[in-house]
Protein backbone atom coordinates (compact mmCIF):
# COMPACT_ATOMS: atom_id res chain seq x y z
CA UNK A 1 0.00 0.00 0.00
CA UNK A 2 1.67 3.36 -1.04
CA UNK A 3 2.22 5.27 2.22
CA UNK A 4 -0.30 8.64 2.90
CA UNK A 5 2.77 10.53 4.17
CA UNK A 6 6.30 9.80 3.57
CA UNK A 7 9.19 12.18 4.56
CA UNK A 8 12.81 11.42 3.56
CA UNK A 9 16.00 13.06 6.01
CA UNK A 10 13.34 16.07 6.29
CA UNK A 11 15.07 19.78 7.44
CA UNK A 12 14.22 22.90 8.51
CA UNK A 13 16.13 25.74 9.88
CA UNK A 14 14.94 29.33 10.28
CA UNK A 15 16.85 31.37 9.27
CA UNK A 16 14.55 34.80 9.67
CA UNK A 17 16.49 35.98 12.90
CA UNK A 18 19.98 36.88 13.61
CA UNK A 19 20.91 33.10 14.12
CA UNK A 20 19.66 30.07 12.43
CA UNK A 21 17.52 27.88 14.56
CA UNK A 22 17.13 24.07 13.41
CA UNK A 23 14.06 22.94 14.00
CA UNK A 24 13.24 19.75 12.61
CA UNK A 25 16.70 17.95 11.79
CA UNK A 26 16.28 15.01 9.57
CA UNK A 27 12.76 13.32 10.14
CA UNK A 28 11.88 10.14 8.06
CA UNK A 29 8.33 9.53 9.06
CA UNK A 30 5.82 7.39 6.85
CA UNK A 31 2.09 6.89 7.97
CA UNK A 32 -0.15 4.04 6.35
CA UNK A 33 -3.21 4.53 5.44
CA UNK A 34 -5.84 4.36 8.64
CA UNK A 35 -3.38 4.99 11.07
CA UNK A 36 -3.59 7.21 13.72
CA UNK A 37 -0.03 8.83 14.58
CA UNK A 38 0.27 11.03 18.11
CA UNK A 39 3.09 13.20 17.79
CA UNK A 40 4.26 14.21 21.16
CA UNK A 41 7.45 16.30 22.73
CA UNK A 42 8.39 19.02 24.49
CA UNK A 43 8.19 22.76 23.68
CA UNK A 44 9.86 23.57 21.40
CA UNK A 45 10.81 20.08 19.96
CA UNK A 46 9.83 20.85 16.28
CA UNK A 47 6.22 19.54 16.34
CA UNK A 48 3.90 22.17 14.54
CA UNK A 49 6.93 22.37 12.53
CA UNK A 50 6.69 19.34 11.07
CA UNK A 51 3.07 19.26 10.84
CA UNK A 52 2.74 22.76 8.85
CA UNK A 53 5.36 21.43 6.51
CA UNK A 54 3.43 18.31 5.81
CA UNK A 55 0.44 20.88 5.12
CA UNK A 56 2.46 22.54 2.56
CA UNK A 57 2.00 25.88 5.49
CA UNK A 58 5.51 25.98 5.73
CA UNK A 59 8.66 25.46 3.13
CA UNK A 60 10.68 22.68 3.62
CA UNK A 61 14.64 23.41 3.96
CA UNK A 62 16.06 20.11 2.44
CA UNK A 63 14.44 17.05 2.27
CA UNK A 64 11.10 15.40 0.52
CA UNK A 65 7.62 14.82 1.38
CA UNK A 66 5.66 12.87 -0.16
CA UNK A 67 1.71 12.71 -0.19
CA UNK A 68 -0.53 9.70 -1.29
CA UNK A 69 2.56 8.43 -3.44
CA UNK A 70 3.16 11.90 -4.83
CA UNK A 71 6.09 14.30 -4.26
CA UNK A 72 4.73 17.23 -2.79
CA UNK A 73 7.57 19.44 -1.21
CA UNK A 74 8.11 21.37 -4.88
CA UNK A 75 5.01 22.24 -5.44
CA UNK A 76 3.82 25.42 -5.93
CA UNK A 77 1.50 27.71 -3.53
CA UNK A 78 -1.06 27.05 -5.85
CA UNK A 79 -0.85 23.59 -6.61
CA UNK A 80 -0.30 23.27 -2.12
CA UNK A 81 -3.72 24.92 -2.16
CA UNK A 82 -5.31 22.46 -4.55
CA UNK A 83 -4.20 19.62 -2.89
CA UNK A 84 -5.13 20.94 0.70
CA UNK A 85 -8.66 21.41 -0.61
CA UNK A 86 -8.30 18.01 -1.69
CA UNK A 87 -6.66 15.96 0.48
CA UNK A 88 -5.91 17.58 3.71
CA UNK A 89 -8.13 18.52 6.54
CA UNK A 90 -6.37 20.91 9.24
CA UNK A 91 -6.83 22.04 12.74
CA UNK A 92 -4.38 24.51 13.66
CA UNK A 93 -4.69 27.55 16.09
CA UNK A 94 -4.06 30.06 13.62
CA UNK A 95 -5.96 28.49 10.60
CA UNK A 96 -9.15 30.43 11.55
CA UNK A 97 -12.63 30.23 10.68
CA UNK A 98 -14.03 32.18 7.65
CA UNK A 99 -15.46 35.15 10.33
CA UNK A 100 -18.60 36.08 8.20
CA UNK A 101 -19.58 32.71 7.50
CA UNK A 102 -21.92 30.89 9.89
CA UNK A 103 -20.69 27.76 11.86
CA UNK A 104 -22.60 25.61 9.81
CA UNK A 105 -21.72 27.32 6.55
CA UNK A 106 -17.75 26.78 7.74
CA UNK A 107 -18.11 23.15 8.55
CA UNK A 108 -20.12 23.20 5.09
CA UNK A 109 -17.79 24.49 2.64
CA UNK A 110 -14.87 22.21 2.45
CA UNK A 111 -16.96 19.18 1.24
CA UNK A 112 -18.38 21.45 -1.33
CA UNK A 113 -15.11 22.99 -2.66
CA UNK A 114 -13.63 19.37 -2.73
CA UNK A 115 -16.82 18.61 -5.03
CA UNK A 116 -18.70 16.21 -3.16
CA UNK A 117 -22.97 16.49 -3.94
CA UNK A 118 -25.10 19.37 -1.85
CA UNK A 119 -27.16 16.42 -0.35
CA UNK A 120 -24.12 14.76 0.87
CA UNK A 121 -22.27 17.80 2.37
CA UNK A 122 -25.40 18.99 4.26
CA UNK A 123 -25.45 15.87 6.01
CA UNK A 124 -21.95 15.33 6.74
CA UNK A 125 -22.47 18.76 7.93
CA UNK A 126 -25.35 17.64 10.49
CA UNK A 127 -24.03 14.72 11.57
CA UNK A 128 -20.54 16.31 12.39
CA UNK A 129 -22.39 19.01 14.15
CA UNK A 130 -24.31 16.90 15.94
CA UNK A 131 -21.18 14.61 17.10
CA UNK A 132 -19.85 17.58 18.67
CA UNK A 133 -22.94 18.91 20.39
CA UNK A 134 -22.51 21.84 18.16
CA UNK A 135 -25.91 21.80 16.79
CA UNK A 136 -28.18 24.45 18.88
CA UNK A 137 -24.64 26.88 17.35
CA UNK A 138 -24.81 26.14 13.49
CA UNK A 139 -26.46 29.89 12.64
CA UNK A 140 -23.99 31.25 15.11
CA UNK A 141 -20.55 33.29 13.50
CA UNK A 142 -17.82 31.78 14.94
CA UNK A 143 -16.91 35.16 16.91
CA UNK A 144 -19.76 34.33 19.36
CA UNK A 145 -18.24 31.26 20.00
CA UNK A 146 -16.08 30.24 23.11
CA UNK A 147 -12.98 28.82 22.65
CA UNK A 148 -13.72 24.95 23.12
CA UNK A 149 -16.47 25.20 20.42
CA UNK A 150 -14.14 27.30 18.09
CA UNK A 151 -12.20 24.30 18.21
CA UNK A 152 -14.71 21.58 17.96
CA UNK A 153 -16.23 23.74 14.68
CA UNK A 154 -12.60 23.71 13.40
CA UNK A 155 -12.16 19.82 13.80
CA UNK A 156 -15.72 19.39 11.84
CA UNK A 157 -14.71 21.25 9.10
CA UNK A 158 -11.79 19.46 9.44
CA UNK A 159 -13.38 16.04 9.13
CA UNK A 160 -16.06 17.85 6.60
CA UNK A 161 -14.93 16.07 3.20
CA UNK A 162 -13.42 13.13 4.52
CA UNK A 163 -9.72 14.11 3.89
CA UNK A 164 -6.82 11.09 3.12
CA UNK A 165 -5.11 13.02 5.80
CA UNK A 166 -5.93 14.97 9.34
CA UNK A 167 -3.64 17.29 10.44
CA UNK A 168 -3.96 18.44 14.10
CA UNK A 169 -2.03 20.80 16.48
CA UNK A 170 -2.98 20.41 19.61
CA UNK A 171 -6.70 20.52 18.65
CA UNK A 172 -8.00 20.26 22.22
CA UNK A 173 -6.54 22.62 23.99
CA UNK A 174 -9.26 24.69 25.19
CA UNK A 175 -11.93 22.00 25.77
CA UNK A 176 -13.13 20.87 29.30
CA UNK A 177 -13.64 17.29 29.62
CA UNK A 178 -17.36 16.87 28.36
CA UNK A 179 -16.18 18.44 25.42
CA UNK A 180 -13.10 16.43 25.08
CA UNK A 181 -15.26 13.23 25.54
CA UNK A 182 -17.34 14.09 22.37
CA UNK A 183 -13.87 14.96 20.39
CA UNK A 184 -12.67 11.91 21.55
CA UNK A 185 -15.45 9.81 20.54
CA UNK A 186 -15.78 11.11 16.97
CA UNK A 187 -12.09 11.04 16.64
CA UNK A 188 -12.53 7.04 17.79
CA UNK A 189 -15.52 6.61 15.18
CA UNK A 190 -13.62 8.50 12.11
CA UNK A 191 -9.98 6.52 12.83
CA UNK A 192 -12.36 3.27 13.02
CA UNK A 193 -13.68 3.75 9.56
CA UNK A 194 -10.05 4.58 8.54
CA UNK A 195 -9.07 8.44 8.60
CA UNK A 196 -5.22 8.41 8.57
CA UNK A 197 -4.63 10.60 11.64
CA UNK A 198 -1.19 12.70 12.25
CA UNK A 199 -1.87 14.85 15.93
CA UNK A 200 0.29 16.73 18.04
CA UNK A 201 -0.93 16.65 21.64
CA UNK A 202 -0.48 17.22 25.40
CA UNK A 203 -3.67 15.30 25.91
CA UNK A 204 -2.79 12.00 27.16
CA UNK A 205 -6.37 10.94 26.51
CA UNK A 206 -6.18 12.23 22.49
CA UNK A 207 -3.15 10.90 22.63
CA UNK A 208 -3.71 7.28 23.91
CA UNK A 209 -6.68 7.33 21.06
CA UNK A 210 -3.60 6.83 18.40
CA UNK A 211 -2.28 3.65 17.38
CA UNK A 212 1.36 5.00 17.37
CA UNK A 213 3.31 7.45 19.30
CA UNK A 214 6.20 9.37 17.70
CA UNK A 215 8.38 11.36 19.87
CA UNK A 216 10.08 14.65 18.87
CA UNK A 217 13.06 15.99 20.97
CA UNK A 218 15.01 19.03 19.32
CA UNK A 219 13.75 18.33 16.00
CA UNK A 220 14.33 14.91 15.84
CA UNK A 221 12.34 11.59 16.09
CA UNK A 222 14.02 9.66 19.26
CA UNK A 223 10.49 6.67 19.80
CA UNK A 224 8.45 5.59 17.11
CA UNK A 225 6.62 2.54 18.61
CA UNK A 226 3.04 1.38 19.19
CA UNK A 227 0.61 2.34 21.92
CA UNK A 228 -0.46 -1.41 23.38
CA UNK A 229 -3.47 -1.99 23.86
CA UNK A 230 -4.32 -4.00 26.97
CA UNK A 231 -8.23 -5.70 26.92
CA UNK A 232 -9.69 -4.08 30.22
CA UNK A 233 -11.54 -5.11 33.17
CA UNK A 234 -13.50 -3.20 35.48
CA UNK A 235 -12.59 0.17 37.15
CA UNK A 236 -11.83 -1.04 40.21
CA UNK A 237 -9.55 -3.62 38.49
CA UNK A 238 -8.03 -0.64 37.21
CA UNK A 239 -7.88 1.93 39.91
CA UNK A 240 -6.76 0.65 43.24
CA UNK A 241 -9.34 1.75 45.66
CA UNK A 242 -7.39 -0.33 48.68
CA UNK B 1 -11.31 -1.76 54.57
CA UNK B 2 -11.71 -1.62 58.39
CA UNK B 3 -12.82 2.11 57.88
CA UNK B 4 -15.19 1.50 54.77
CA UNK B 5 -16.78 -1.23 56.97
CA UNK B 6 -17.32 1.28 60.48
CA UNK B 7 -18.31 3.67 57.84
CA UNK B 8 -21.18 1.39 56.35
CA UNK B 9 -22.43 0.27 59.95
CA UNK B 10 -22.61 4.01 61.05
CA UNK B 11 -25.63 4.30 59.14
CA UNK B 12 -27.32 1.11 60.56
CA UNK B 13 -26.54 -2.33 62.31
CA UNK B 14 -25.90 -5.10 59.18
CA UNK B 15 -24.80 -8.47 58.86
CA UNK B 16 -21.55 -9.98 56.24
CA UNK B 17 -23.56 -10.05 53.04
CA UNK B 18 -25.77 -7.10 53.62
CA UNK B 19 -22.18 -5.12 54.03
CA UNK B 20 -20.87 -6.61 51.00
CA UNK B 21 -24.30 -5.33 48.77
CA UNK B 22 -23.60 -1.95 50.53
CA UNK B 23 -20.25 -1.71 49.40
CA UNK B 24 -21.32 -2.76 46.07
CA UNK B 25 -24.16 -0.88 45.70
CA UNK B 26 -21.98 2.54 46.49
CA UNK B 27 -19.16 2.20 44.90
CA UNK B 28 -20.65 0.50 41.38
CA UNK B 29 -17.63 -0.84 39.45
CA UNK B 30 -15.22 1.20 40.82
CA UNK B 31 -14.79 -1.17 43.51
CA UNK B 32 -13.43 -4.51 43.48
CA UNK B 33 -15.84 -7.17 44.25
CA UNK B 34 -15.54 -8.13 48.02
CA UNK B 35 -14.80 -11.35 48.95
CA UNK B 36 -17.13 -12.00 51.46
CA UNK B 37 -14.77 -13.82 53.36
CA UNK B 38 -12.62 -10.75 53.51
CA UNK B 39 -15.38 -8.94 54.61
CA UNK B 40 -16.15 -11.58 57.58
CA UNK B 41 -12.02 -11.91 58.74
CA UNK B 42 -12.37 -8.10 58.79
CA UNK B 43 -15.59 -7.97 61.04
CA UNK B 44 -13.77 -10.32 63.44
CA UNK B 45 -10.75 -7.99 63.67
CA UNK B 46 -13.07 -5.20 64.26
CA UNK B 47 -14.79 -6.93 67.02
CA UNK B 48 -11.78 -8.35 68.52
CA UNK B 49 -10.44 -4.08 69.05
CA UNK B 50 -13.54 -3.37 70.19
CA UNK B 51 -14.64 -1.39 67.54
CA UNK B 52 -17.86 -3.38 66.98
CA UNK B 53 -19.77 -5.44 68.45
CA UNK B 54 -22.06 -8.45 67.14
CA UNK B 55 -25.33 -9.98 68.29
CA UNK B 56 -27.54 -13.35 67.12
CA UNK B 57 -29.78 -12.72 65.19
CA UNK B 58 -32.02 -16.37 65.03
CA UNK B 59 -33.27 -17.38 61.43
CA UNK B 60 -35.82 -20.06 60.55
CA UNK B 61 -34.53 -22.92 59.18
CA UNK B 62 -30.88 -21.69 59.02
CA UNK B 63 -28.08 -21.11 61.34
CA UNK B 64 -28.26 -18.18 63.40
CA UNK B 65 -26.45 -14.76 61.70
CA UNK B 66 -24.52 -12.49 63.31
CA UNK B 67 -25.68 -8.75 62.82
CA UNK B 68 -22.62 -6.26 63.77
CA UNK B 69 -23.16 -2.54 65.39
CA UNK B 70 -20.28 0.32 65.78
CA UNK B 71 -19.54 1.17 69.33
CA UNK B 72 -18.82 4.22 70.70
CA UNK B 73 -14.81 3.63 70.34
CA UNK B 74 -15.73 3.03 66.44
CA UNK B 75 -17.49 5.90 66.44
CA UNK B 76 -14.75 7.95 67.61
CA UNK B 77 -11.72 6.25 65.26
CA UNK B 78 -14.36 6.71 62.12
CA UNK B 79 -14.87 10.64 63.09
CA UNK B 80 -11.40 11.38 63.41
CA UNK B 81 -10.89 9.35 60.09
CA UNK B 82 -13.59 11.58 58.28
CA UNK B 83 -11.89 15.16 59.78
CA UNK B 84 -8.65 14.80 59.50
CA UNK B 85 -6.70 15.71 56.00
CA UNK B 86 -5.62 12.98 54.02
CA UNK B 87 -2.30 12.49 52.68
CA UNK B 88 -1.85 13.30 48.53
CA UNK B 89 -0.89 10.94 46.47
CA UNK B 90 2.51 10.24 46.52
CA UNK B 91 4.50 10.50 43.00
CA UNK B 92 5.33 7.15 40.98
CA UNK B 93 8.89 7.31 42.54
CA UNK B 94 10.36 3.84 41.48
CA UNK B 95 10.41 4.95 38.09
CA UNK B 96 11.98 8.22 39.31
CA UNK B 97 14.68 6.10 41.19
CA UNK B 98 15.06 3.83 37.96
CA UNK B 99 15.38 7.21 35.74
CA UNK B 100 18.09 8.53 38.44
CA UNK B 101 20.33 5.42 38.99
CA UNK B 102 20.02 3.90 35.40
CA UNK B 103 23.61 5.58 34.21
CA UNK B 104 25.34 4.42 37.25
CA UNK B 105 24.28 0.67 36.19
CA UNK B 106 25.23 1.22 32.60
CA UNK B 107 22.24 -0.80 31.71
CA UNK B 108 19.71 1.57 29.66
CA UNK B 109 20.14 5.40 29.07
CA UNK B 110 17.98 7.91 30.13
CA UNK B 111 16.20 8.69 27.14
CA UNK B 112 15.15 5.51 25.98
CA UNK B 113 13.95 4.75 29.71
CA UNK B 114 11.14 8.24 29.15
CA UNK B 115 10.10 6.60 26.01
CA UNK B 116 9.00 3.36 26.92
CA UNK B 117 7.39 4.84 29.93
CA UNK B 118 5.19 7.05 27.80
CA UNK B 119 4.36 4.49 26.03
CA UNK B 120 3.62 2.71 29.03
CA UNK B 121 1.60 5.56 30.64
CA UNK B 122 -1.01 5.97 27.03
CA UNK B 123 -1.23 2.54 27.46
CA UNK B 124 -2.98 2.79 30.74
CA UNK B 125 -4.12 5.91 29.64
CA UNK B 126 -5.88 4.03 26.37
CA UNK B 127 -7.17 1.70 29.58
CA UNK B 128 -9.04 4.28 31.19
CA UNK B 129 -10.28 5.48 28.33
CA UNK B 130 -12.53 2.13 27.47
CA UNK B 131 -13.38 1.93 30.97
CA UNK B 132 -14.62 5.22 30.42
CA UNK B 133 -16.80 4.68 27.64
CA UNK B 134 -18.15 1.24 28.92
CA UNK B 135 -19.07 2.92 32.15
CA UNK B 136 -22.84 3.69 32.49
CA UNK B 137 -23.23 7.52 33.49
CA UNK B 138 -25.47 6.54 35.76
CA UNK B 139 -22.16 5.09 37.55
CA UNK B 140 -21.02 8.16 38.96
CA UNK B 141 -18.67 7.15 41.44
CA UNK B 142 -16.96 5.33 39.06
CA UNK B 143 -16.74 7.57 36.78
CA UNK B 144 -15.06 9.99 38.82
CA UNK B 145 -13.15 7.75 40.18
CA UNK B 146 -11.94 6.66 36.54
CA UNK B 147 -11.56 10.84 35.89
CA UNK B 148 -9.31 11.20 39.04
CA UNK B 149 -6.91 8.44 37.64
CA UNK B 150 -6.82 10.02 34.40
CA UNK B 151 -5.88 13.55 35.88
CA UNK B 152 -3.10 11.42 37.60
CA UNK B 153 -1.72 9.98 34.63
CA UNK B 154 -2.10 13.23 32.77
CA UNK B 155 0.46 14.81 35.58
CA UNK B 156 2.70 12.02 35.15
CA UNK B 157 3.12 12.49 31.60
CA UNK B 158 4.19 16.23 31.98
CA UNK B 159 6.03 15.34 34.55
CA UNK B 160 8.03 12.64 32.31
CA UNK B 161 8.36 15.54 29.81
CA UNK B 162 9.81 17.61 32.39
CA UNK B 163 12.24 15.23 33.54
CA UNK B 164 13.62 14.42 29.23
CA UNK B 165 13.98 18.02 29.56
CA UNK B 166 16.37 18.51 32.10
CA UNK B 167 18.09 15.16 32.38
CA UNK B 168 18.11 13.11 28.93
N1 LIG C 1 8.73 31.30 12.40
C1 LIG C 1 9.78 30.94 13.14
N2 LIG C 1 10.95 31.62 13.06
C2 LIG C 1 12.01 31.25 13.79
N3 LIG C 1 12.02 30.21 14.65
C3 LIG C 1 10.90 29.49 14.77
C4 LIG C 1 9.71 29.81 14.04
N4 LIG C 1 8.75 28.92 14.36
C5 LIG C 1 9.31 28.09 15.27
N5 LIG C 1 10.59 28.41 15.52
C6 LIG C 1 11.52 27.70 16.41
O1 LIG C 1 11.64 26.37 15.96
C7 LIG C 1 11.69 25.47 17.06
C8 LIG C 1 10.55 24.46 16.95
O2 LIG C 1 9.34 25.18 17.12
P1 LIG C 1 7.92 24.49 17.00
O3 LIG C 1 7.87 23.68 15.76
O4 LIG C 1 6.89 25.54 17.17
O5 LIG C 1 7.95 23.50 18.28
P2 LIG C 1 6.74 22.84 19.09
O6 LIG C 1 5.50 22.91 18.26
O7 LIG C 1 7.22 21.44 19.35
O8 LIG C 1 6.62 23.60 20.37
C9 LIG C 1 11.66 26.32 18.30
O9 LIG C 1 12.98 26.54 18.71
C10 LIG C 1 11.02 27.61 17.82
O10 LIG C 1 11.46 28.70 18.59
MG1 LIG D 1 3.61 23.80 18.72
Amino acid sequence: MTPVVKTVNLVKIYSDGAVPVPAVRGVDLQVEPGEFVAVMGPSGSGKSTLVHMLGGLDTRTSGEIWLDGKRVDTLSESAWALLRREKIGFVFQFFNLVANMTVGDNVELPALLAGVSPKVARERRESLLAALNLTERADAAPAQLSGGEQQRVALARALANKPSLLLADEPTGNLDSRNTRDVLRLLGEVHKEGQTIVMVTHDARVAALADRLVSLFDGEIVDDGRIARRRSRTAGEVIDLR
Amino acid sequence: MRLHLLALLAKEPAHGYELKQALEQTFGSAYPSPNIGQIYVTLGRLEKDGLVRAVDVEQSNRPNKKVYYLTAKGRDLLTTWVDEPTEGPRVRDEFFMKLVLAPLTGIADRMALINRQRRHYLSLMSDLNDLLERTPPADRVAILLIEGAMLHLQADLDWLERCQEDLA
